[in-house]
């Protein structure tokens, strides 16, 4: 049986095991690799995507739990030019190895989505990991694209 | 350190020439006589440190592999500022790596391309400046022969020639004539700092543009044709084996192709390949090899170390502590100094294994055919991935092309090539092209991990509160632990590096260090001893202010003295300058406002350490509820790291290297439970999370014209350190443990 639903706006059908998580059909399957492995546990974040525009561990998520949802990565947040999350992660120059900077952009863009004008606790929800400490770039860059986004 | 490659020669030499497409190379010279005599065609492809384009766009080869620590920037940078090249117009291309076998030494072809111990920047800067200024020089003598003017008359700037009277030629209208020039054989003049318009500048990451579209490639991004994803499950046991397997179940797994057993080292032997024991699952995709190492079961031995544990190490340092151990460093007649004391302070510290955790758990894509091999990672040392291959397949080394991909972190990790062994050993057994993918929990609990050890200081004073003498004893499981060629005299050797801080500013110095027995590989873990012994030292520095009634930062300068120039024979010398490390200190003491007044709860604490040639202090402020909750203010750092290359970088770096050097001092340590790791993932092994860390870091880079040195470890050390002597200053609290957990909250308890 498979099971069908949408990624960054393309349909797609998956007929293997329900039981993958997402984030192994999309780096193995869809070849969208963008979104990263880090721990397999739903600890880190590194493997953060949009569902129905809520942000998910795509690690924990089995591809059978996804029929008729619809998913974007990172890939598909930049389709359309750069985000103005993406933008302000430019303006900071957050990134340092990157790894986990998919994941962070991401959850940030979720953030941005209930809370528009997010104070620095609202920002501290944000649980991913960063092994290269980019954190207080990370606050500065959500407050900018916060700031981006009502102008 | 240790982690730099011997085997090869420094210089590089250039050659120039033209592309079919009519672009300028100027690449590494491959010696003409020895290629001619091999029936393969060069390991490197496309070799180059700098392509012009006729359109003038500029590509620069990066060197070094890009872990986080921002060379893919920096290096390029350095290239381009003497090139004169339009930074906006350059992209960077990552090169291979190369090293030339052809000749009667291995020669490295780009530079050494290691990255650890913060050496790109220094061992670098001279040669790739050379390297752009080669380039820069060929520019001005063609623009010189099209206008008949003398090259001196030709200036440079944003990738043009500039003629006297105001005519502008781009380089990519040079190309034709450039590449009918003979490079020069001798150096050519380089830039003075003044005229630097790229160094120095801050420059966004190169790569970023890519990380936040998520296209930029890391080492699990790698997807060759006709590969298949390996997935393993190792001995938890130090030196442990497999006694009964049953792989049955995981070869019924659909996808899962074959199951290979990977025999690890023999008990005690160097570890020169794989680490431990393992069984490899190789499947058509990761999730049916997850899949697969699941279904193996597996019973296995637990070795000659089953009986450790964390609780048995510290007993074991205490027993030896209790003893005497290696003298490795004495000055004067310490015994004496103490005798004569008016006071004496002593204190004992702990400092915990701890893990690299790199985001990107290990992994590597392996081709092993019957002639060659091919190695593309996540690497910080490919020369040492080309060793591996070599030791794991018997193919020479100069037929193994080894390729870099951005790296999800590093921190020391990656400075062994365990995990392309594995990908090597699994390829030559299936003749399967190899992506060997860890799992977190096997990268947890089988890394090499910063030495765990215990730590007695003493500080003999006299009557006007001067140190007279001082003793550092240190029983610690040795980062050489099953080196290959290290004799037991030496192990103390990347434990206590003997020209540090107090080193020759107290008369009387002694070091002394106990050997802890201990099966958990251990390795270098950024910034490796100056981890643990500036988060000592600085605390025990605190600890003799204190019991002595000084000031900390006039403490500090007391010892620091005036200004001096001593020699630093351990890496990062060869000088430590003692007015560097106070004028660091100095500006984190100013900026934070040391000396007001603060209410009650409140501290602020200092540290400052020298770290592989650079310097660098921490000023941190704290409020400790009267429960013992911690909340950190502001954070105050300052580095002098000689000329700054990219000021933005350098600012990351501090920035990272704090949040890494705080994250580790407040939560994580590997412990051990018979003769394993017990951590298997985040959950255990809790990373700091933003909502945990300073809301902001500032920076402040000294001005400096002295020879640069790298950023990547400066951060870490005196984090840690400052964090303790400001919790000491809100609230009389001492941690002499790390981490800090709940000691805060317990002793505030105890109260």
């Amino acid at each position: 049986m498979s099971i069908r639903f949408t990624v960054n706006g393309t349909e797609r059908e998956f007929a293997g095991d329900g039981d993958m998580p997402l984030l192994w059909y999309l780096r193995d399957h869809a070849r969208l690799t963008g979104t990263k492995f880090g721990c397999g546990g739903g600890f880190c974040g590194a493997c953060t995507v949009l569902v129905e525009g809520k942000p998910q561990r795509s690690c924990l998520l089995p591809v059978a739990a996804l029929a008729g949802r619809s998913i974007t990565t990172i890939e598909g947040l930049g389709a359309n030019g750069l985000h103005v999350v993406q933008q302000a992660w430019l303006d900071e120059d957050v990134a340092q190895c990157g790894y986990c900077q998919a994941g962070q952009i991401l959850a940030a863009v979720a953030l941005l989505e209930r809370t528009p004008d997010p104070t620095p606790t609202d920002i501290e929800s944000i649980t991913n990991l960063c092994r290269c400490g980019t954190y207080v770039r990370i606050r500065k860059a959500i407050a900018r694209a916060a700031r981006a986004k009502r102008t | 350190m240790n982690a730099r490659v011997q085997d090869v020669s420094r210089r590089t030499f250039l050659q120039v020439s033209l592309t079919a497409g009519g672009a300028l190379l100027i690449a590494p010279v491959i010696s003409r006589v020895a290629s001619a005599q091999n029936a393969q065609p060069p390991a490197n492809p496309f070799n180059l440190m700098i392509r012009i384009e006729p359109d003038n766009r500029i590509v620069i080869g990066a060197p070094s592999p890009d872990i986080g620590q921002g060379v893919r920037t920096s290096l390029p940078m350095i290239i381009a500022d003497e090139l004169d090249a339009d930074w906006s117009r350059v992209a960077v291309e990552q090169l291979p790596l190369g090293i030339d076998f052809s000749g009667a030494e291995p020669r490295w072809m780009y530079g050494s391309q290691g990255a650890g111990g913060s050496t790109s920047i220094p061992d670098a800067w001279a040669e790739l400046r050379q390297v752009g200024a080669q380039g820069r020089s060929l520019m001005r003598r063609a623009a010189a022969a099209r206008w008949g003017i003398a090259a001196d008359e030709v200036a440079t700037r944003d990738s043009h020639a500039l003629h006297p009277d105001g005519r502008r030629l781009p380089y990519g209208e040079l190309l034709a004539e450039a590449a009918a020039l003979v490079l020069p054989v001798e150096p050519v003049p380089l830039k003075t700092a003044a005229d630097y318009r790229i160094i120095g500048r801050p420059q966004p990451v190169v790569d970023a543009a890519d990380i936040v579209t998520g296209r930029a490639r890391y080492g699990i991004d790698v997807y060759e044709p006709d590969a298949r994803t390996a997935v393993m499950l190792r001995c938890p046991y130090f030196d442990g084996d497999i006694a009964s397997l049953d792989d049955t179940a995981a070869r019924a797994v659909p996808g899962v192709r074959a199951v290979v057993v990977i025999p690890g080292p023999k008990p005690g032997d160097p570890i020169t390949m794989n680490l431990a024991t393992g069984i490899a699952v190789v499947a058509d995709d990761t999730w049916s090899a997850l899949k697969g190492c699941a279904a193996l079961k597996v019973e296995w031995t637990r070795g000659p170390f089953a009986s450790e544990s964390s609780a048995a190490l510290d007993r074991q340092c205490e027993q030896l502590l209790a003893g005497t151990g290696q003298v490795v460093h004495d000055t004067g007649d310490f015994t004496a100094a103490r005798a004569n004391a008016a006071r004496v302070v002593q204190a004992r510290y702990r400092i915990p294994f701890v893990s690299h955790a790199t985001l990107e758990p290990q992994n590597a894509f392996v081709h092993v055919m019957a002639d060659r091999a091919r190695v593309i990672g996540p690497l910080q040392q490919p020369a040492g991935a080309s060793r591996a291959v070599n030791l794991a397949t018997g193919i020479p080394r100069a037929a193994i092309r080894v390729e870099m991909t951005r790296s999800g972190g590093g921190f020391g990790r990656k400075l062994t090539n365990d995990f392309v062994a594995e990908a090597a050993l699994i390829s030559k057994a299936t003749g399967w092209p190899i992506k060997l993918m860890w799992t977190r929990d096997e990268d947890l609990q089988h890394d090499f991990y910063r030495p765990f050890g215990q730590h007695e200081l003493v500080a003999a004073l006299d009557g006007a509160g001067a140190v007279t003498g001082w003793t550092h004893r240190l029983a610690s499981a040795s980062k050489y632990y099953r080196r290959a060629g290290v004799a037991a005299a030496d192990m103390w050797g990347p434990e206590l590096y003997p020209d540090d801080f107090p080193a020759k500013l107290v008369p009387n110095y002694r070091l002394e260090w106990l050997a802890v027995t201990s099966g958990i590989p251990r390795g270098s873990w950024r910034a490796p001893a100056h981890t643990a012994n500036a988060f000592v030292v600085q605390s025990f520095v605190d600890e003799v202010a204190a019991a002595s009634g000084q000031d900390p930062l006039a403490f500090r300068l007391r010892m620091l003295g005036a200004d001096r120039v001593f020699d630093y024979e351990q890496h990062g010398g060869p000088k430590f300058s003692t007015g560097r490390l106070r004028t660091v200190l100095e500006r984190v003491a100013a900026e934070i406002g040391w000396g007001r007044r603060l209410p009650r709860g409140q501290g602020i604490g200092l540290a400052c350490h020298f770290t592989f040639g650079g310097y660098a202090a921490h000023a941190i402020e704290v409020a400790v509820s009267p429960q013992g909750a911690l909340s950190i203010g502001r954070v105050v750092t300052a580095i002098d790291c000689g000329q700054p290359v990219n000021p933005l970088g350098i600012s990351a770096q501090m920035q990272g290297g704090t949040i890494d050097g705080l994250s580790t001092a407040l939560k994580l340590e590997i412990t051990i439970a018979e003769g394993r790791v017990v951590q298997s993932n985040f959950d255990g092994y809790p990373l700091a999370m933003l909502a945990e860390m300073p809301k902001d870091i500032e920076v402040f880079i000294v001005e400096s014209s002295e020879s640069p040195s790298g950023c990547g470890e400066m951060g870490i050390p005196t984090a840690a350190p400052a964090l303790a002597n400001a919790i000491y200053a809100a609230t009389g609290v001492r941690i002499r443990s790390l981490p800090m957990r709940d000691q805060l909250a317990d002793a505030l308890a105890r109260v």
